[in-house]
Order: structure tokens, then sequence, then C-alpha cells
């Protein structure tokens, strides 16, 4: 047992032994321990670590709740002390507010574990390897590295606890002003030869971008898009499409599947993987998410994901812990990887679309940016990287009409973002050829 | 809050080394929200930690920790001093170029009504005015009021005998209708929604929260029923809460210095602009002033120093359309051997700091805003930011926002819905026709920009006159 997991035991312990008969607590923990390695030009910008550990208290007595989210020092009897006061607290917030309706928690015990091995060996030797695969390349990312831990624990004696020592690794190797080759690398083991392999193809890779850009005006092309482009698509369809509030207050973007039986392409199935992800199972109220919930099935849209509350307001069962995807499964097609070039023949490999966002809610349009190395192809030869272009296209038409075909394959996407803490978020996404996307700029 | 015990246990056990430098932050923040005539549970968020940057023998290094016992404190030196080897054998930079904060000092937001002067019922019956004044017709079927409210402490220490103490209040606060009609939907948000000041709950006003939250709701039914933005080149008068961010993307961050210096090309991009183009480049027409300026009081990104302890001071950095420094601190200037502004700004104790923008603030022109619509034969009239996009060296840009109103003659006719507008920076500042004067002026700011490796999310400022733009690609939905 961890030193983290050791201390969040004792002191939910210590804490819930001081409960009133009336109380029920609700006890969060999440903490880190992440070697943060940042590289430009293949040298070090930033290197260092970062220690955190919170404690979320929420008290909910009378259909009443407050919450509070506290560091964690460490010290026993120091957070102990600190975790009082914030009950103290809350409990005086409680008399002042107005019952809440929608309150909901797990009511049935269920304790889980999850720990994984911890093999990973010291982060400074695998910047190590970084660097030294890098060589003489002009590569620019980061390496985040270390365990990840959540804990659950509340007045009915259940215990859930998750960690993972896990590293991700994103990169990028610039030829030029423009032409990029991006790259990334995540698991459980690193492996210095892996490394060696994708930064030798970078290098040859790097020889294309150098031609000439193939200059696109505006209008509608044939374009493969690898699973890293269509990720950045169902990103965002996937922030707002598959909330069970957002389709009950009528803010999704995918409105008019749940309302009016509008269908994507048959081709299209995607679940939220719960049991495939990286994400704890349980959430913060203590709810245990199923397998998996599925979200389309065949173009058909299926079920909303339900975080406790929305569960509460709408009468559904609790599946999720947000309410979009984290560990986001599409399903695949017929095309297999071998035939992607020939079956696009003449127009666009797209590796990778960025700064997506919606620009029409209502039709599920989203604009972005092409980048990193998107190439133009001719009879199944990429000839030369493209100018990059702005995209505005419809996710309905996307995936649906404009659907060619999925590939057999998928890519496993790591959610690279360390905004707070690392991302436990992951996808598993095919590619996609699409015939007739918008260019627009 | 004190940190003293911190830096007694830090003092005791911190490294003999060439350099160190120890940022102690706290921050607290506060939540309410009412949604649908219902409060949500109130929360509070507590985040306290230190950040230490160690310097020695060619390398640089910081351990961050919550930990802040002594055992916490030696095990984020001893991290620290780990890093400190491989950064000597890699560097990137000298560690001479490593910003030593020159004096210490203080500083502090302004506040007149602090979060807790008044009591938790009397924000909730706010809430609840805003809520109620929400819910005007069965077709608005939801929406929300909140507040939040943020203290910081940050504490910066250096071995140079340095100390800089700075504490901030913020606010953040807002209401959202959402209308909806078969498959359309429009939402309206105002009251200061999606922005962040300083200040204390006096800033309010500044929002007219609650009292514009009948006209929130009023706007997005008549949105639903609005035509569609026309498709069409046109002039684009853009208010205040849109112009913050076009600022924000089509010159804030192509500034930014460390992305001229590739810091930033995996993550969120490169700029098409390039050192040599200072003092000369034409980023926009004769009427584009864009100051770096740290000294308005309220707006979000005040302060008396950058998270490297440089002093900050007020510059332009666009006068009279032209090119006049970067946004770079200390570091990236002497990276770049250029001068720059004092904006090298971490999100919290956990990240080591980076370029940033502060307030980054559009300066007002002499035309009224009814002198402004006057003046515009054809247009369209776009306010608030809903919807951002923008290519890795900033060029490309595509905006949309929640509400549209035609200009015809010289006049705001109608309303039109999903305005957006695209174009390409440079030729856009360089269309720039008019500015409104110091009257129209207003403070927005955004507390959710995201930068750097690891990522951080910041504050940032932008005050912003209205201005019209000719000739610009507008268009709506389908």
């Amino acid at each position: 047992m961890s030193d983290a997991e050791r201390r969040f035991r004792t002191l939910s312990a210590d804490l819930l032994a001081d409960l009133r008969s009336s109380e029920v607590l609700l006890l969060n923990h999440v903490g880190e321990d992440t070697h943060f390695l940042r590289l430009n030009r293949n040298q070090v910008r930033n290197a260092g670590h970062v220690h955190q550990e919170s404690l979320r208290v929420e008290l909910i007595d009378a259909e009443r709740a407050a919450m509070a989210t506290v560091p964690l020092s460490g010290h026993r009897d120091g957070d102990l002390a600190q975790a009082r006061e914030v009950l103290d607290r809350l409990r005086a917030q409680l008399s002042h507010l107005p019952p809440d309706p929608f309150l909901h928690f797990a009511t049935e015990r269920c304790d889980t574990r999850h720990c994984s091995d911890g093999r990973l060996p010291p982060a400074q030797d695998a910047a190590e390897d970084l660097i030294a695969a890098g060589g003489d390349l002009d590569l620019v990312g980061s390496l985040a590295w270390g365990e990840m831990t959540f804990g659950f624990a509340n007045s009915l004696g259940q215990f859930n606890w998750h960690s993972d020592d896990s590293f991700h690794a994103d990169w990028s190797v610039h030829g030029d002003d423009r032409g990029a080759v991006k790259q990334s690398y995540s698991g459980f083991a690193w492996e210095r030869e892996f490394v060696a392999g994708k930064l030798a193809y970078a290098r040859d890779t790097l020889g294309l971008l150098q031609r000439t850009p193939k200059v696109l005006s505006p209008g509608r092309y044939r374009a493969f898009l690898e699973p890293t482009a269509l990720n950045g698509l169902l990103q965002i369809v996937g922030s707002e499409g598959f909330g069970l509030k957002s389709h009950r207050t009528a803010q999704s973007p995918l409105l008019r599947m749940s309302r009016d039986g509008v269908r994507l392409n048959e081709q299209v199935s995607l679940v939220e993987n719960h049991a495939g992800g990286r994400t704890p199972r349980f959430n913060q109220a203590g709810f245990i998410k199923p397998e998996e919930v599925e979200l389309v099935r065949d173009g058909v849209y299926g079920a909303a994901l339900a975080d406790p509350r929305s569960a509460k307001e709408y009468g559904e069962a609790v599946n999720c812990a947000n309410e979009h995807p984290e560990s986001l499964e599409m399903a695949g097609g017929a095309l297999h990887q071998d035939h992607i070039l020939d079956t696009l023949d003449t127009g666009i490999y797209l590796s990778d679309l960025w700064y997506c966002n919606l620009s029409d809610r209502s039709r599920c349009r989203i604009t972005g940016m092409t980048r990193f190395a998107c190439l133009w192809v001719e009879h199944g030869e990429p000839v030369a990287p493209i100018n990059v272009m702005r995209f505005d296209e419809s996710m309905y038409f996307v995936l649906g009409d404009g659907l060619v075909a999925l590939t057999e394959e998928h890519e496993r996407i790591f959610d690279t973002t360390t905004y707070e803490r690392r991302s436990e978020a992951s996808a598993m996404v095919p590619g996609a050829l699409v015939d007739g996307f918008r260019f627009t700029l | 809050m004190s940190f003293a015990s911190t830096i007694r246990a830090f003092r005791a056990i911190v490294p003999a080394v060439e350099f160190w430098s120890l940022r102690l932050v706290q921050h607290d923040t506060e939540t309410l929200c009412m949604r649908q005539h219902r409060l949500q549970p109130p929360g509070s968020r507590r985040s306290r930690g230190a950040h230490i940057t160690l310097m020695d023998r060619g390398g640089i290094a910081y351990g961050a920790t919550s930990e802040l016992s002594t055992a916490g404190l030696r095990t984020a030196c001893t991290q620290a001093m780990d890093w400190l080897e491989t950064s000597r054998r890699h560097p990137l930079f000298p560690t001479t170029a490593l910003p030593r904060p020159p004096r210490s000092g203080r500083f502090r937001s302004e506040e007149t009504v602090g979060w807790d002067a008044w009591s938790l019922e009397a924000k909730i019956d706010l809430l609840a005015d805003a809520d109620r004044r929400l819910k005007i017709h069965e077709h608005i079927v939801d929406w929300q009021a909140r507040l939040r409210a943020r203290r910081s402490q940050v504490l910066l220490l250096t071995s140079d005998g340095i100390e800089i103490e700075q504490q901030f209040s913020y606010l953040a606060p807002g209401f959202a209708a959402v209308a909806n009609r078969g498959a359309e939907t429009q939402i309206r948000t105002g009251g200061g929604w999606g922005a962040l000041v300083q200040g204390g709950l006096e800033r309010l006003a500044h929002f007219r929260f609650p009292e514009d939250a009948t006209r929130v709701a009023e706007e997005a039914l008549a949105l639903l029923d609005a035509p569609e933005c026309p498709d069409t080149t046109t002039a684009l008068l853009l208010t205040p809460s849109q112009m913050m961010l076009q600022i924000h993307e089509s010159v804030g961050h192509p500034l930014e210095l460390d992305r001229m210096l590739g810091d930033e090309r995996n993550l969120a991009g490169s700029s098409f602009v390039t050192p040599e183009m200072f003092g000369q480049f034409r980023y926009g027409s004769e009427l584009l002033n864009v100051t770096f300026d740290p000294t308005v009081p309220g707006e979000v990104a005040s302060y008396g120093f950058d998270d490297d302890g440089t002093p900050a001071e007020r510059h332009y950095l666009i006068r009279g359309g032209i090119l006049q420094r970067p946004l770079g601190g200390a570091l990236s200037q002497a990276r770049a051997g250029m001068p720059g502004v004092a904006n090298s700004r971490a999100s919290d104790w956990n990240r080591p700091a980076i370029d940033r923008m502060g307030n980054l603030n559009l300066e007002p022109g002499d035309s009224t805003l009814g002198a402004l619509v006057a003046a515009v034969e054809d247009g369209v009239l776009m306010d608030t930011n809903r919807s951002w996009s923008i290519d890795d060296h900033r060029n490309k840009f595509q905006f949309g926002c929640e509400l549209g109103r035609l200009i015809q003659d010289g006049e705001l006719k109608g309303l039109v819905r999903n305005p957006n507008y695209r174009g390409i920076s440079r030729d856009f500042w360089r269309s720039l026709s008019g500015v409104g004067d110091a009257a129209s002026v207003e403070v927005w700011g955004t507390p959710n920009c995201g930068k750097g490796e690891p990522n951080q999310l910041m504050h940032i400022g932008h005050a912003s006159p209205p201005c019209v733009f000719r000739e610009v690609e507008v268009f709506g939905g389908e």
C-alpha cells in the first residue's frame, strides 16, 4: 500500500469518526507525484517535480450539501485538524441553505481498488533517452512522469482507491518554420528503443515536409483524417454532445439526433468504455461506473452520460463521473491501413486538426485548423505538405453522408493535457475517409 | 494566512546553491450558483503550496509541493537537485539569463466590499433575484446565475534577500439564459459571464448584476426568431465583449516572445511575428494603439511585480499601428536580446512562470459609439464571444458571437443570429477604421487562457472601446 493510500485511509477513518448520526460525508482524495520535463530545440527549457495532494469534503445533512477542497500537507495531525475545521465550517453553512432536491450519492457500499505495477525507471533516465534519440533534431515538447492517485471514502464505510504509475511524452520535430511531425508516447512501461524508432521515423518524414507546400483554395476536398485528427473533432462533439443535462436543456450539438431522430452514417458506433479506459471506476459521489455506455449505435443515438446530479434531476441512472466522454471508443470499419492512400486517391491527408470549436451549435458545425504534417496526395502518392487551412464543417456531414470509410485499425490516444494535474482521459479512434470536407480560408 | 513557519523551515534546509527563489502561493475560491430556482451546493477551494527554483553550476530546476512541512520542502529541494543535473547537461540557455528580482515590494488589489462583507443569505438572495429575472418565458429552458470570488496571496523570496508580497481579490459574476424552440437553441449571457475582474462585490454594478438578467433572457428569445447573419463582406462593429477576444487571440498571443523563441511550438504554437519586425512592422491601421498596462485598477492582471519579481510598468506594444515591443519577461528578454515587459507569470504554485499576457488593452480613440454606428453605411454589429479558433501562427482566425445586429445607413437595425466572421490577423487590424472614445471603454478579462507545458490556465485582462473594421467576411449558420 502506498503512503498516499495509507494517509487517506487514516484521515478518512479519523474524520468519519467525528460524524453526527444524521450526517453523510463524502471524501475525495486526488494526488500526484509528477516529473515534468520541457524541451525546446532538444534542450531543457524547464525541468522539475510537482507533488500535490488535496481532499474534497462534501457534507450532507437534512437534504442540504456544501463542499470544500483543501490541500493536504502529509502531516497526520495537521491535516486532520484542517479537515475538522472544514467540517465545522460546512456544518455552519448548511443551516443557511435551502433543501436541494437533486442531491444524489451512493448508498450501496462498493469497495474497489486499482493499483498499477509501477515499473517506471527514474524520470531523468527517460529524459536522457528522449534527448539522445532526438540528437540534432529540433525537438519541442514535454514529458510528464509519475504517479496519479484518486481515493473515495464515505460514511457508509465505502472505500475506493485508484493509482497509476504512468507517463506521457508529447513532442513535435520541426524541419523549418512550417514543416513539423507531431508524435506522442504514453504508457506504463518505458521502452528506449520505441522512442528511438519513432524519432527515426520523424527524421525520415521531415524530408517530405520540406517540399514546397501545395497552396489550396477554399472548397470541398476528399480527405483522410488520421485517428488524432478525427479525435480532435470528437472531443468537441463530446464536450457537450453526450451529456444528459445538455440534451434535456437543448444545448447539445447532437440535439437533432436525440429529439428528431436524425441519424449518422450507419458505420458510426461510439461507446464510453469505462472498463477499457484509464480513469477511476468510481465518481465523486461514490457511484461505480458501468462497464460501458453505448452513445451511438449504427448511427442511431443511444444513451446520454448522466452524472449523479443530472441523473436525479432527470430520473436516469448514474453512468459517469463527468458528462463528457473520458474513455471514448469508436468502432472501426473496413478500410485497411495499407489501402488508405489508394482509397483516398487524390485529396488531403490530415494528421492533425487543431484549435477546434463549435461555430454553429444547432448544426454541430465545427471550425478549426490543419496543423503539423498534413499532405496533398495525388493518385495515392503523397506529393507535398499543404498550406495551413481552416475548415468549417458539420459533424452531421463528416459522420453522415460525407463518411466514406473508417479504418479497421484504431489508435489509442492519451489525453496529454496537464491543467491543474495530469489528465487520465483517453480514446480509441479509427481513421476516417470523408468526401467533400469543407475548407474555408 | 501566514507563511512564516514555511519560510523558516525552508531557510533551514535549502541546499547551498548559487541562487534560489521560493514562491509561496495561496488561492481561496468561493463559488455560489443558482440554477432554475435552486441553489447548487456551495463550494470552496483552497490551493496552497511552494515553488522552489534552484540554480547552480549551469543548471536550473524546480521542485513544487503542497507539503509545506520541513520534510516536504526537503523532498522538493531533492527533486529539484536531481533535475539540475539533466538541465546542466542539456541547457537551452545559460543560467546567467535567469532573472533575479532587483527590489522588494508589495502590491494589493483595490477592494471596497469584500466577499465576507455580505452574509451568505444576502448573496443567495442576490442570485435568486437574478435567477427570477431570467425565467421570463416557457422557451427559456435553462438559466443560471453565479458568483465566484477568489483571494490570492503570492510571496516571492530569493537568496539575494528580496521579498515581494502581493495580495489580490477577484470577482467572477455572471448569468446565462438558454432559449429553445424545436431544433434551434440560442444562449445569451451577461452580468460578467466568462469574465474576471479584480475587486470585491462592489464590481457587480460594473456588470449590471442582476439588473441585466431580463435583457439577457429577452435577447435569447429574440434570437430564436432572428434571421441568420447574412453571408457577405461588410463593415464589422465589435463591442468590447468581443474586442476582448479579438485582441487576445490576434494581438496578444502573436506578440508573446516565448512563441518567437520556439518554446510553444508543440502546443500553443508559434507566431507570424518575428523579432526583426519590431520598430517597423505595420501591424494595424494608424488607429491601433495597444498597451501592456498592469496599472489599471480593477483590471484582472494588475500587479506590482510579475512572478519572476520584475517590477511591472505600462508599455506600448503597438503605437500608431507600428509594432513596438513583444510580450516577453526578463528571461525571454535575455534569451532574445530585446526589450519586453513584466509578464512572466505562473497559474499557481505548481507551475513555473512563462510569458503570458497581462492587461493587454486597446487604447481609446475619439469616436462615440453613436458616431461609430453613424459612420457605417452597411454592416453588422457583433457582441459577446462564443466561439474562437485561430491557426498556430496566429494568422487565420474565425470567431463567433452570441448576438448580431444589422447596421444600415448609420442606424442599428434588427437582430441576426449565429454571427461569425473570419479573416487574417494583419489584414484585419489594418482594416481598423473606427475606435471608440474613453467613455465607451469596457474592462473585460478572461480566467481561462491556456498555454505552456505543463499546461497552465491564466487570467488575462483586456480593456477596449468598440471598434469598426472595413470589408470583413461575415456569415451565419446554415
